[in-house]
């Protein structure tokens, strides 16, 4: 379970979030979705770990588990993952030897003993192929020269690799296609479970149509203004930001 | 006029005063080791005043002058060959050197790979051998103060001349193990015949931790449609001043491809005169450099294009951590009559410690007007943004920043094209990212 209490970030002297309170529960997929600039962004960094944000009030709990006195790799290993917006390319590193580096990475934090290569690369296949990740992409250098949508699924590979608790989707369907769509919210949907929650941002409904979410917040101004069921993505679609932005304003 | 007394430091009076006692003694004749000394002495050590060593003060960095070894006993030079790592696991044909000296027990004369003939440099001297005609074939060297000094004081050394297709790599391994600090003055002649196929390893380290002043030279003569492979690992210990000259004449039609991987020395001065002399070469000449604490490392490169319709790349990474201190002087040089030559330099640095320095001085010299030529050069930090996505991914900070700095030096390390010696380099630059912690 996620709790975020009374989270106020800024940068630069900027005052990004303004007392943000969220709850995610186990099992469940929470939708974010907010006009540009309200803040969507800026939450999935602070709970994934970047430098360089001020955390000024708030407290962020994973499972119980202060996040804000972890370091970005200590959150991983803890069951954060965040999907990029967009992923890095990261020359000279091929994806193999990232992905490798990065899960063993993890069960050594966790205590547990590394991958044998054997069963590491049977791992990578099997999660490869559910995804249409052709087998040459992973001896390529890390999103390098890859479409949009390839990094993408990259990302969501990485995901089903690293086996998180807790996963944060940042605008994953900007830049993709109908059938990459499909692809990726397979590959999500496949990942649902009991103990995984999923929060998933999003500008528009359509990714919804795919990972249909359990609840749907809105965000504005670094808080989150009103909770729903699905049906809230819907409204929102029809009537745009406009009445959220008026609240910004009042 | 009045008279003008030239001032020397205590090192050029030291130098002055060993040569002299040296001078008769050494191999070969004694005139030209003067003259080389001579040439030498009219400049003195080079300092920052002298712009190709403007930051690699030699007179700052040389206070004292270390005595030149003797030559080991058997088993001081078994010992110290055992001892040496450097690319010790890839399997070559071994030409040892310990503390400067030919180590002949080594090397089976009678039974060497087919397309290799070896001649030790004392006896070649002594002899007056024929290849000795071919011996500082590049004049850039010959005008350099590094080198003359090699010239006037190389004590031993090897003459390599390898024809056909050389299956084994050949291994010039230079290992220092005097317990004090001492000189080497090493000259090594490879003549790669026409159409050879060869592959070089050429290692330097040092089996103890002395401050060794080691200045070895090595040149190499390509034959036309030569196929030339060149490795070479810069291992000294922590307090070595080492000096070095790879001097290379490249004929028509050569495929020539040179990796230097520096992890090594207090201070270390490498330079490279590379002159293309027939048409249609094509040349990749890279360099892999890590610093930290307070090293110095210096790669000084002039790649003249003497020839129409060449081609060649040069690529250089350093790394720079702690207070350490990184240059690259690199030059391309075009005459009038190299048209359709196409040459590109890039020297990339990138700085992870916060007084860490970096120098590149990248230089064409293009009189030609029919060119294809480029040089760039940057200096950088690790990228913030990959190193989060790294550790997003749980990575620990150290371990991001070790498979960043990887991937930016790999990039010149991967035109090695021998695997073991390529995994061999890839081992040095892990060896050196476990070392930083």
């Amino acid at each position: 379970m996620l709790e975020i209490r009374n989270l106020v970030v800024q940068i630069e002297d900027k005052r990004i979030l303004n007392g943000l309170d969220l709850t995610v529960n186990n099992g469940e997929v929470a939708a974010i979705m907010g006009p540009n600039g309200s803040g969507k962004s800026t939450l999935s960094y602070v709970i994934a770990g970047k430098e360089d944000y001020e955390v000024l009030d708030g407290e962020i709990l994973l499972d119980g588990q202060n996040l804000l006195e972890m370091e970005a790799d200590q959150r991983a290993a803890a069951g954060v993952f965040l999907a990029f917006q967009y992923p890095l390319e990261i020359p000279g590193v091929a994806s193999m030897t990232f992905l490798k580096a990065t899960l063993n990475a993890q069960r050594k934090a966790r205590g547990e003993a590394e991958l044998t290569t054997p069963d590491f690369i049977k791992r990578v296949n099997a999660a490869a192929a559910k995804l249409e990740i052709p087998k040459d992409m992973l001896k390529r250098a890390l999103n390098v020269g890859f479409s949009g949508g390839e990094k993408k699924r990259m990302e969501i590979l990485q995901m089903s690799l690293l086996e998180p608790s807790f996963c944060i989707l940042d605008e994953t369907d900007s830049g993709l296609d109908i059938d990459a769509l499909r692809i990726v919210s397979e590959g999500v949907n496949a990942l649902r479970s009991k103990d995984r929650s999923f929060l998933v941002i999003t500008h528009y409904q359509r990714l919804l149509n795919h990972i249909v979410p359990d609840t749907v917040h809105v965000m504005s101004a670094g808080r989150i203004v009103k909770t729903g069921g699905k049906e809230l993505a819907l409204e929102l679609e029809a009537n745009g930001y406009a009445d959220y932005r008026q609240s910004e304003a009042a | 006029m009045a008279d003008v007394t030239l001032m020397k430091t205590p090192a050029e009076t030291a130098l002055a005063q060993a040569f002299e006692a040296v001078k008769t003694a050494l191999p070969g004749s004694a005139e030209s080791r003067a003259e080389a000394f001579e040439l030498f002495a009219e400049r003195g050590l080079p300092h920052r005043r002298v712009e190709e060593f403007k930051y690699t003060d030699l007179r700052t960095f040389m206070r004292e002058v270390a005595p030149f070894a003797p030559t080991p006993s058997s088993a001081e030079a078994k010992a110290a060959l055992r001892d040496a790592k450097a690319l010790a696991g890839v399997e070559a044909l071994s030409i040892p050197f310990v503390n400067g000296h030919l180590v002949r027990d080594e090397i089976d004369f009678s039974k060497l790979p087919e397309g290799v003939e070896i001649v030790p440099l004392s006896e070649a001297l002594a002899a007056g051998h024929d290849w000795l005609a071919k011996l500082s074939p590049i004049e850039w060297a010959r005008k350099n103060p590094v080198y003359q000094l090699n010239s006037a004081f190389m004590a031993d050394g090897v003459m390599v001349r390898l024809w056909g297709d050389v299956a084994t790599p050949v291994h010039l391994r230079f290992v220092t193990s005097s317990a004090t600090a001492v000189a080497t003055a090493t000259r090594v002649l490879v003549i790669v015949e026409q159409g050879a196929s060869v592959t070089l390893f050429e290692t330097h380290e040092s089996t103890s931790g002395a401050g060794h002043q080691p200045n070895d030279v090595v040149e190499l003569l390509a034959g036309d449609n030569a196929h030339v492979h060149h490795v070479r690992v810069n291992a000294e210990g922590d307090q070595a001043l080492a000096l070095s000259t790879f001097a290379v004449k490249l004929g028509a039609d050569v495929a020539f491809n040179t990796v230097n991987v520096v992890a090594g020395a207090n201070v270390s001065r490498h330079q490279v005169f590379a002159v293309f002399e027939g048409e249609n070469t094509k040349a990749q000449i890279n360099g892999a450099t890590m610093l930290k604490g307070r090293q110095h490392g210096d790669t000084t490169l002039i790649a003249e294009h003497a020839a129409p319709h060449c081609e060649s790349r040069e690529l250089f990474k350093t790394v720079v951590d702690d207070e350490a201190t990184g240059v690259f002087q690199g030059k391309i040089i075009v005459p009038h009559h190299a048209q359709k030559t196409d040459g590109r330099m890039m020297s990339a640095a990138l700085l992870l410690g916060d007084g860490a320095s970096m120098n590149n001085k990248p230089e064409l010299e293009i009189f030609a007007d029919d060119v294809q030529c480029a040089h760039g050069a940057t200096c950088g930090q690790l990228d913030e943004d990959l190193l989060f996505y790294l550790m997003a991914r749980g990575l620990p900070k150290k371990e991001a920043e070790s498979l960043l700095v990887q991937a930016f030096l790999g990039e010149a390390i991967e035109a090695v094209e021998h695997e073991g010696a390529r995994d061999a380099l890839v081992g040095v630059v892990e060896t050196w990212l476990k070392a930083r912690g």
